[in-house]
């Protein structure tokens, strides 16, 4: 089975603050520290342990400069056989929809069964998947909590619905999956199995080598784009007790049993 | 500006909360704008939905078939495709469903697409002015949205003021026949229900609910402790389950467990909006978090910035005397 995941660099949700730029209208963007996005990390560890039952490659797949590269080494020495990084100062600027364009004209240069993405990234838009399945008449689950290949023809797919329900389904292959964390435990990856991926060759495309009109894509083919960022006005929020610890603790067991949480 | 839709999610006959909240956001964009709801399904449920929703809605397409009887998001994005204008604007829940169905449907219809939409700033002509949250809701940002060929625009419950005391009287579209064919590259096998776990999270009064700040399986034995002191239950939010330390029936969230305390003691917990999905009731929320800057500060009653692995045991050996 030939499976292509796309995956992305994103800032680290779990290692940075966040701060506006001094003109209020980007992040702060010089300190911030990046790595693969948490939900693709899932989609790779789906991707490779399908193929180690099933046989087949897995490839990674990324938008972006050549700072992106190191996200498809990261998913290499994860075990992923190649990596495509696209990249074309064209793409820029572009929406989800640009994004989608732009993997599907590679997709059409494969021979995948399965492509799969995280459920969501920075943007927490969960979208580029199945806006590319729409563009290639795939059929399309987001997600997918539990994948169980069947013969060429078919996979039965658990996807996460409310309340902890899982959903059922049968899908024709080729087929887009949008991975939900959970549904593995990702390998950990060490410096040494980094450095051991580190001298195989990436190739670099970008819109001319896709056949890619540039005006579809980036800035100039995107109908939604971000204004600015900022920090909400959020009313009150909490009463933040300050003090020693002892008095906070203090202050903090006063309003737990007022509330009926202690006897 | 172009007619505007809801897509009206539903279940066992009745429809969900944010099917009061679309007439808002529809508001929100332009306050002489058109709203009509769809509603997809099949028999006697769908025609208790459709007959409720005439009070919400000044129109309301009713489109019946067997095979929308479970919503199958590539099936339903067949019906909406052959029934709605190409220009239209499509509001969708922000929920599993609706994250299966819009960018697929966004692409159908060759419409601009936003997604888990919170607020609404108007409209330029047939451009639209959104507002919505990045980096699990660390950051928002404005954002425009070309909408002169249609748009697809999810939106997050909660986010919009429900219509109360609705008494519209619409009146309902049949477009059952328009439907066309259904047959898709996806079926629906079954819903599988979650598993029932060794503690009902849902009956406790007071809940002690761990996050990504435990740090490590080890350290859950901490928050058990404080929970023993104060005849709680310990549970959590998503990132603690996916690292397998604690059991699915722990988690709190739109993916997990709907609670109800009288107090929540968020520990080490960012406050993703999918987390407090979950927490209903109007509990006295305690916020314990290292950042700040954490969303959760934002919803909480009181909080503390510390560690919430010096402050539990702290807290603990307080409540134990």
């Amino acid at each position: 089975m030939e499976i292509l995941v796309c995956v992305k660099r994103v800032p680290d949700t779990a290692e940075n603050e966040f701060e506006l730029n001094s003109a209020g209208n980007d992040l702060d963007r010089d300190d911030l520290v990046y790595s693969v996005n948490e939900w693709d990390n899932y989609a790779v560890e789906e991707a490779i342990q399908i193929v180690d039952n099933v046989g087949g490659n897995v490839t990674v797949i990324t938008i972006g400069d050549d700072e992106s590269e190191e996200v498809l080494r990261r998913e290499m020495a994860m075990g992923a056989n190649n990596g495509i990084l696209l990249s074309d100062d064209a793409f820029e600027g572009s929406d989800g929809k640009g994004i989608a364009t732009i993997l599907k004209a590679e997709v059409e240069k494969g021979n995948y069964d399965l492509i799969l993405t995280g459920a969501q990234a920075d943007e927490g838009a969960g979208q580029v998947g199945g806006m590319l399945a729409a563009m290639l008449d795939y059929p399309y689950a987001s997600l997918v909590n539990k994948v169980v290949v069947d013969g060429d023809a078919v996979v039965k797919v658990g996807r996460e619905i409310e309340g902890g329900n899982q959903e059922m389904n049968e899908m024709d292959l080729p087929c887009v999956l949008s991975i939900q964390t959970g549904i593995n435990e990702p390998r950990y990856v060490g410096i040494r199995g980094i450095r051991k991926v580190a001298k195989l060759e990436i190739p670099v495309k970008g819109a001319a080598d896709l056949g890619l009109d540039a005006s579809a894509v980036g800035d100039a083919g995107a109908k939604v784009k971000r204004v600015d960022y900022f920090v909400p006005d959020m009313g009150d929020g909490a009463e933040m007790l300050d003090g020693s610890t002892d008095e906070i603790i203090a202050q903090l067991i006063e309003r737990i049993k007022s509330k009926g949480g202690l006897a | 500006m172009a007619e505007i839709f809801a897509y009206i999610p539903h279940s066992a006959g009745v429809a969900e909360d944010i099917a009061m909240e679309f007439p808002d956001a529809a508001k929100k964009m332009d306050a002489n704008a058109a709203v009509t709801a769809v509603v997809t399904g099949s028999g006697a449920d769908l025609d208790k939905v459709v007959e409720a929703m005439t009070a919400v809605y000044s129109s309301v397409i009713k489109i019946d078939n067997e095979a929308l009887a479970y919503p199958n998001a590539e099936v339903v994005r067949k019906a909406l495709v052959n029934v709605l204008p190409t220009d239209a604007i499509v509001l969708v829940p922000n929920n599993t469903f609706g994250m299966d169905l819009a960018p697929g449907l966004s692409i159908k219809m060759d419409a601009a697409f936003v997604a888990d939409v919170v607020d609404i700033d108007g409209c330029d002509g047939n451009t639209l002015k959104l507002v919505r949250q990045e980096l699990g809701g660390a950051v928002s940002t404005h954002v425009t949205c070309d909408a002169a060929a249609g748009a697809v625009i999810t939106v997050r419950g909660g986010s919009f003021a429900p219509m109360e005391d609705a008494a519209v009287g619409g009146a309902v579209v049949d477009k059952s026949a328009d439907a066309g064919d259904l047959t898709c590259k996806r079926r629906f096998l079954e819903v599988v229900a979650a598993e029932v776990g060794d503690v009902d999270i849902t009956k406790s009064d007071v809940l002690v609910s761990v996050g990504r700040g435990i740090e490590e399986e080890d350290n859950i034995e901490v928050a058990q402790e404080l929970a023993e002191a104060m005849g709680a239950v310990v549970s959590c939010s998503r990132p603690i389950v996916d690292a397998k330390w604690l059991e699915k029936s722990r988690q709190v969230g739109t993916s997990g467990q709907t609670v109800k305390p009288k107090v929540y003691m968020a520990m080490g917990i960012s406050g993703s909006f999918q987390h407090m999905g979950g927490v209903k009731g109007n509990p006295y929320i305690i916020a314990i978090n290292k950042n700040p800057k954490a969303p959760i500060f934002q919803v909480a009653d009181v909080g503390v910035v510390a560690d919430i692995l010096e402050f539990m045991p702290a807290l603990t050996e307080a409540i134990s005397g």
